[in-house]
């Protein structure tokens, strides 16, 4: 039994229970909003119109998929050697700043070769953040869900201390931010599309570390690492640097959705950075059980749900907080299906 | 300030201490109560905010805020129930309730706490400590709050019902071995669901002292954390209410390192101070954290510490 979700018993178990659980949690919130004089179907309607209704909120829903993507492999990763790690938003910002700092040393340097490096400081700088956590739980024993959540918070300070001070940009007058990093290495949109390329970003990342972890020997031992650690160390795996490397990919994600954030979207480090796509990326992890290839229709499903919030706000007068009590309520009725795996006859595999 | 100069760095630090810790100390009592169950409720945070916004709209709306804080700890009490119920059943990991409960609890915080951002509701009162002195600095630093007194009489109580009351026996067995405790005749899942939801009531009214007193209004930037930083301060005063008094009292003091160094005009790292009480519990947890034992006094159940 692996500690987090894991491999289902059956694809369509997998499958069917989460949707279950969608639905139960989009009835509470039907209820809710009642409660609040909406009409629940016409809500419904909302949703689906500002999410998936027509091309130009499909691109709006991608847009906030991307960075969802990325932030939720720094959960499913490190789930998959049995830690759980709630860091993604410190990681992001982390790679934001990293990327603002390696485009600020590089004047004068052609663009193509500014991004390249923009992209691996980025994705250093947050991997590195995490496999800190990583670390601290493998030589130290302290436990990584709450020190990657203080990494969060040290994250953000630092980021606040450099935008406010060393990194400030003067010119900027109605928020604190950093220097731009340049017009000519901000890498733009994909072509024929208003998509930024974090999308393509997510979704190869999330491609890549499935292959990774599915089939490959390096994941195969990850796996059995979260499955027993003990056993593991017994059969002669290094669980240290099994759990360390995964940590490292795990915030090297989230890190390249800082990077993206900054090279496609803001320019410079601010605030606007702290968008809360860290937590709603635990949400898409624990919603896609964990698996990679899963975390990319989940957390489309998710920015989708993000995305209709505007229009929640202006056609049915729902502060812009009902989002997050639809977000809170998806996550808790998710767990609490958590007892109905392998309780269902249907969905056991026959044996002869 | 002449009169004071650099003395009021650390007398603004003690004043911040006994201002800023009542939420801390609040939390992490509950927190305590709970993980001393055995289960860690990390959605303490949202039910913080939850707290602060139910207590701060009823005094809103009638005028009392005691009213406001008994309905904080009323909500509190309904968030900790639903972490209570969804983690007893079987196979539910209490860290990813606690997670979606914080989650939960702010988001419903801010959609219901909207129309109260801007009126002004009436404050708890203060007792003034420092009459004694003519110095406002001081008499500023002494004025306390009824809950911080109820809090700081409440430690000693919980310590005492834990080693010596009866249901405080029982939670102390349910949070060390589970089978034991089945096999002693102890519900399991009803003592820590209960205790579960008393943590939840703790931490109810220490939101409505962010609304009610100090900062004293309602936003959705009120808490820094400070529901999640009891989390670790829990686990820093090694699940000792006692300790957990002293260990509130030093992240109050730390908070309130940065805006005091700006009183006297030391702006540079205004935010990095801001963080001291982030970095103190990561620096605090790695030093008393090891592999090879866990953690001294720490109930044998407990999910981040196995």
């Amino acid at each position: 039994m692996r500690p987090l979700g894991g491999k289902p018993r059956g694809a369509a178990e997998a499958l069917i229970i989460p949707a279950g659980a969608l639905a139960v949690s989009l009835i509470l919130f039907g209820i809710f909003v009642a409660f609040a004089g909406a009409n629940p179907l016409a809500v419904y309607r909302t949703i689906y119109r500002g999410a998936f209704g027509s091309w130009f909120s499909w691109q709006n829903t991608l847009q906030r998929a991307a960075p969802l993507m990325l932030t939720a492999l720094c959960t499913a990763l490190p789930a998959q050697v049995g830690l759980i790690v709630i860091g993604g938003e410190g990681a992001l910002v982390i790679g934001a700043v990293a990327t603002v700092a390696m485009a600020a040393v590089l004047p004068g340097v052609p663009p193509p070769a500014v991004v390249a490096a923009m992209l691996l400081a980025g994705m250093g700088a947050g991997g590195l953040w995490i496999a800190l956590a990583g670390g601290l739980r493998h030589y130290r024993g302290v436990n990584e869900t709450i020190s990657s959540l203080l990494l969060n918070y040290i994250a953000i300070a630092l980021m606040n201390h450099l935008v406010t001070g060393p990194m400030r940009d003067p010119a900027i007058v109605h928020r604190p931010s950093s220097w731009h990093v340049g017009e000519p290495n901000m890498i733009g949109l994909i072509p024929g599309m208003d998509v930024h390329w974090g999308l393509v970003f997510g979704v190869v990342a999330c491609a890549v570390t499935w292959v990774l972890m599915e089939h490959t020997v390096f994941g195969f031992g990850a796996r059995v690492v979260g499955g027993n650690t003990r056993a593991a160390r017994i059969a002669g795996l290094s669980v240290g640097r099994l759990a360390l490397i995964t940590c490292f990919i795990a915030g090297a994600a989230a890190g390249l959705a800082g990077m993206t954030e900054i090279a496609a979207v803001h320019g410079r480090a601010s605030s606007s950075l702290v968008a809360g796509y860290g937590y709603t990326g635990i949400l898409v992890a624990f919603l896609a059980r964990q698996n990679p290839l899963a975390v990319i229709p989940v957390a489309i499903l998710l920015g989708g749900i993000e995305a209709s919030g505007g229009l929640m706000q202006r056609w049915h007068d729902l502060p812009d907080a009902t989002v997050l009590v639809v977000r809170g309520i998806i996550f808790l009725v998710i767990l609490a299906s958590e007892p109905l795996y392998g309780r269902f006859r249907i969905f056991q595999q026959r044996t002869a | 300030m002449e009169a004071l100069g650099w003395w009021g760095v650390p007398l603004a630090v003690l004043g911040g201490a006994i201002r800023a810790s009542t939420p801390f100390l609040f939390v992490s009592l509950g927190e305590c109560l709970t993980q001393k169950s055995g289960r860690i409720n990390l959605g303490l945070e949202g039910t913080l905010v939850m707290g602060a916004m139910s207590g701060y709209g009823i005094a809103y709306l009638t005028g009392w805020p005691w009213l406001g804080v008994v309905v904080a700890g009323s909500s509190g009490m309904a968030l900790g129930a639903l972490h209570g119920v969804v983690c007893s059943r079987p196979r539910v990991n209490d860290i990813a309730v606690g997670i979606a409960l914080m989650l939960f609890g702010l988001g419903l915080a801010f959609y219901l706490g909207k129309p109260f951002i801007q009126p002004k509701a009436p404050r708890l009162p203060a007792i003034d400590l420092g009459w004694w002195s003519s110095s406002p600095q001081v008499r500023a630093a002494l004025e306390v709050n009824v809950l911080f007194i109820v809090g700081a009489v409440l430690a000693p109580a919980l310590l005492w019902a834990l080693n010596h009351a009866r249901w405080g026996l029982a939670v102390r067995a349910v949070g060390d071995s589970a089978d034991a405790a089945r096999a002693m005749g102890y519900p399991v899942n009803r003592v820590r669901l209960l205790s579960t939801v008393a943590g939840g009531f703790l931490a109810g009214i220490g939101g409505s002292f962010l609304s009610l007193y100090y900062p004293g209004s309602w936003n959705e930037a009120l808490s820094s954390g400070q529901g999640l930083m009891a989390v670790a301060l829990v686990i820093f005063a090694r699940w000792d209410p006692v300790l957990c008094f002293f260990a509130a009292l030093l992240f109050g003091g730390a908070g309130a390192l940065g805006p005091a160094l700006q009183s006297v005009g030391i702006t540079w790292g205004y935010y990095l101070f801001n963080a001291a009480p982030y970095v103190l519990t990561l620096l605090i947890m790695i030093a008393t954290s090891s592999t090879r034992r866990t953690l001294i006094g720490a109930p044998g159940e407990l999910s981040v510490t196995k």
